[in-house]
């Protein structure tokens, strides 16, 4: 019922999703240490950014550079309302309210303007919207705080200082910290929930018809734009709540963080990873991606200087633990080659027509 | 339909000059907006020069979609690879590019464009036999495969470089201006917009007076005509990617020694800029490609100077404002 009638549909799959959810749930207590919050929340927010990339890479087809903008945007609402408007709950639904309707309008012109066409084509203007958008960002610095970015308070409830039980009682402390943690995961989690009902309606079934052959949808009398920008739309709302929560998280936004192409990557990097078409694929993805991403490094660290220690020409620049990136994409490559349905197609079995 | 005698002549193509004079009424435009002549001529200049560069850069681009229907998202790592590889040649011989005659510059200049080229042609035969053969014919993998290959050179470069930007001072000769009266013309500029003419001219005169360049032009138009009369167009199109990774990599070069560094990158960043130009040209032509690289840069110029907020987008407003006249591009070539 809570899956919308799509289950993992395989074992492995199920226990990895249910060890991965658990994980993040007991995080705060098992690990309450600032790096294994961090590392936690990350997944949280990824896993709902990543499934609403999904809805447009893996259901549709259609390949968006834009996405990092709507999370930047939901992102930038809440900093500038928080930032000029002081803590206040009202500063945060004020964000919202701003945050959601302008990435839904961008995402309707930009869809309206460039869905008719070839997906390559898109993806085209999509790159080029959102490196405009980037500079724009990081220009207009009384509005949003340039390069630096702008850090703010948060409302007193979800301040790390605020202790709500002491440790004394349970064996562990809630704070504000916790809270927030504890918020983050819960809008994430119901982000990818709504997700999977919406892939799993009659709507996400003409997006796989759109995806498999556009042609043959349109003649069955689906209006092919209208669905695709719709779920543009819909992909842009989730990008922008994963943009609010990443604020709330971090109680600082600025272009690196948000609207970097590099972050662009990383999504892409984790819907193909975890399994395109799968909105499951997002959870293992995201989770596979930011475990690798904060301890493959350390990993990478003693193999770089076992290297340099043996004197290996080249391994140890290649080993650096700042190319983590280059191994990721040589592995973004072979896995678009040789499983293009990712971890989750994988463990599925059952072979999907790609994408 | 009227009866064609075959002793009449072939109808003439149709010509479409409406382009083609868009950037010469978009420089007489700004010309009583920008005020005094002499600024006005090193706006012109400049944007000439940088629309040349991009022009060399994003031909190859262009022209791999509209044979191939392949969009190279990792074109901007040929840039790069280009710049990165023509300062083995130029930072050993430094002595030789700052000496003070033109031949010792362009004994180092020459050799450097050249070896640029030959490595990245190379490397452009090695990404269409490993990344782009297996994925013909499907888009969404060509833009992963690609963005992958972009992701995977960048890091490569950062690996065998080192991650700090690489200074590139120009040689002695190309550096200052030509002065007439107060008007002030940079040396390196003008280096630029020959050597952008010449491939100009030079692509021009291959497509349209050689064998291989008709094969190439019916093959942009009608892919499977010209397989069926029997030509290899795997082949063809090889080469093709070779050639228009090795103007990347020159491309790269002069880019690179036009902002006096080099940083791997500068492939990601020019991206942008080349798709906006391909685009506005209108995917898969070769003219296309060269006047809206010559209206990209002109924009960027004249709109840096008239109003510098603006020129952040600038470009995307072009865009927008061509695509709203002509929605496929300045020339639609292709028939997708």
């Amino acid at each position: 019922m809570i899956l919308s009638g799509d289950p993992p549909r395989s074992r492995v799959l199920t226990i990895l999703l249910v060890v991965i959810t658990l994980a993040l749930l007991t995080t705060p207590i098992l690990f309450p240490g600032a790096k294994a919050m961090n590392v936690a929340a990350n997944i949280c927010i990824f896993a709902a950014l990543v499934a609403s990339y999904d809805l447009l890479l893996g259901y549709t087809g259609t390949v968006s550079f834009a996405h990092t903008m709507f999370y930047g945007i939901g992102a930038y609402s809440i900093a500038i309302a928080l930032y000029s408007l002081g803590p206040s709950w009202g500063a945060i639904a004020i964000g919202i309210a701003a945050g959601v309707p302008i990435a839904i309008l961008l995402a309707l012109a930009i869809g309206l303007f460039s869905l008719r066409v070839a997906a390559i084509f898109f993806a085209m203007i999509t790159l080029a919207v959102a490196s405009a958008f980037q500079v724009l960002a990081s220009q207009l610095s009384w509005l949003t705080g340039g390069e630096d970015g702008r850090s703010f308070r948060l409302p007193e409830l979800l301040q790390p200082g605020t202790v709500l039980v002491p440790k004394s009682a349970l064996g562990f402390e809630i704070n504000g910290k916790t809270l927030t943690y504890y918020l983050v995961f819960a809008a994430s989690a119901a982000m990818i929930l709504v997700l999977l009902r919406v892939v799993n309606s009659p709507f996400g079934r003409v997006l796989q018809a759109i995806r498999e052959n556009r042609f043959r949808a349109e003649a069955l009398g689906f209006r092919t734009v209208f669905h695709l920008t719709y779920a543009n739309c819909i992909g842009a709302t989730v990008a922008a709540c994963a943009g609010m929560l990443s604020a709330l998280w971090l109680r600082y936004v600025g272009p690196d963080t948000t609207l970097s192409f590099s972050i662009m990557l990383n999504i892409l990097l984790m819907v193909v990873i975890g399994g395109m078409g799968t909105i499951y694929g997002a959870i293992i993805g995201s989770a596979i991606f930011i475990l690798a991403q904060n301890y493959l490094q350390t990993l990478m660290h003693f193999g770089s200087r076992a290297a340099a220690d043996a004197g290996v020409p080249l391994l140890p620049g290649l080993l650096h633990p700042d190319r983590w990136l280059l191994w990721l994409g040589l592995l973004f490559i072979a896995s678009v080659y040789f499983f293009p349905t990712g971890v989750v197609g994988r463990l599925r079995g059952k072979p999907r027509p790609a994408p | 339909m009227t009866e064609l005698a075959s002793t009449d002549p072939l109808p003439k193509p149709k010509r479409d000059p409406l382009p083609a004079l868009l950037p010469v009424v978009l420089a007489l435009v700004m010309l009583p907006l920008v005020g005094s002549t002499s600024s006005w001529v090193t706006l012109t200049v400049a944007s000439l020069a940088m629309g040349m560069m991009i022009f060399i850069m994003a031909s190859g681009l262009t022209l791999v979609f509209g044979l191939m229907d392949v969009l190279n998202f990792g074109h901007g790592a040929f840039i790069a690879v280009g710049a990165y590889v023509a300062t083995l040649v130029l930072l050993p011989l430094a002595g030789w590019m700052q000496a003070d005659s033109l031949l010792s510059n362009l004994a180092v200049l020459v050799p450097a464009a050249l070896l640029s080229m030959a490595v990245s042609g190379a490397l452009g035969a090695v990404v269409e036999r490993v990344l782009i053969r297996p994925v013909y014919g499907q888009h969404l993998k060509q833009i992963l495969m690609t963005t992958g290959g972009l992701i995977v050179a960048e890091q490569a470069l950062y690996a065998l470089w080192g991650p700090d930007i690489i200074p590139l001072p120009l040689p002695s000769s190309f550096r200052g201006s030509f002065v007439f009266g107060d008007i002030a013309i940079a040396k390196y500029r003008v280096l630029a917009m020959l050597v952008g003419l010449v491939v100009f001219v030079g692509i021009q005169l291959v497509l349209n007076r050689t064998k291989i360049g008709l094969l190439i032009r019916a093959g942009v138009e009608n892919r499977e005509m010209v397989e069926a009369l029997g030509y290899h167009i795997r082949r063809l199109f090889l080469g093709v990617f070779m050639v228009g990774s090795a103007l990347a990599g020159v491309g790269g070069v002069m880019w690179a020694l036009y902002r006096e560094q080099v940083h791997a990158s500068m492939g990601g960043e020019l991206t942008v800029l080349m798709f906006i130009v391909i685009i506005i040209g209108g995917l898969g032509s070769i003219g296309g490609c060269f006047i809206g690289a010559l209206l990209v840069a002109m924009v960027d110029n004249y709109g840096g100077f008239l109003v510098p907020k603006l020129a952040l987008v600038s470009n995307i407003l072009l865009m927008v404002a061509i695509l709203m006249w002509r929605p496929r591009g300045l020339y639609a070539v292709t028939s997708r």
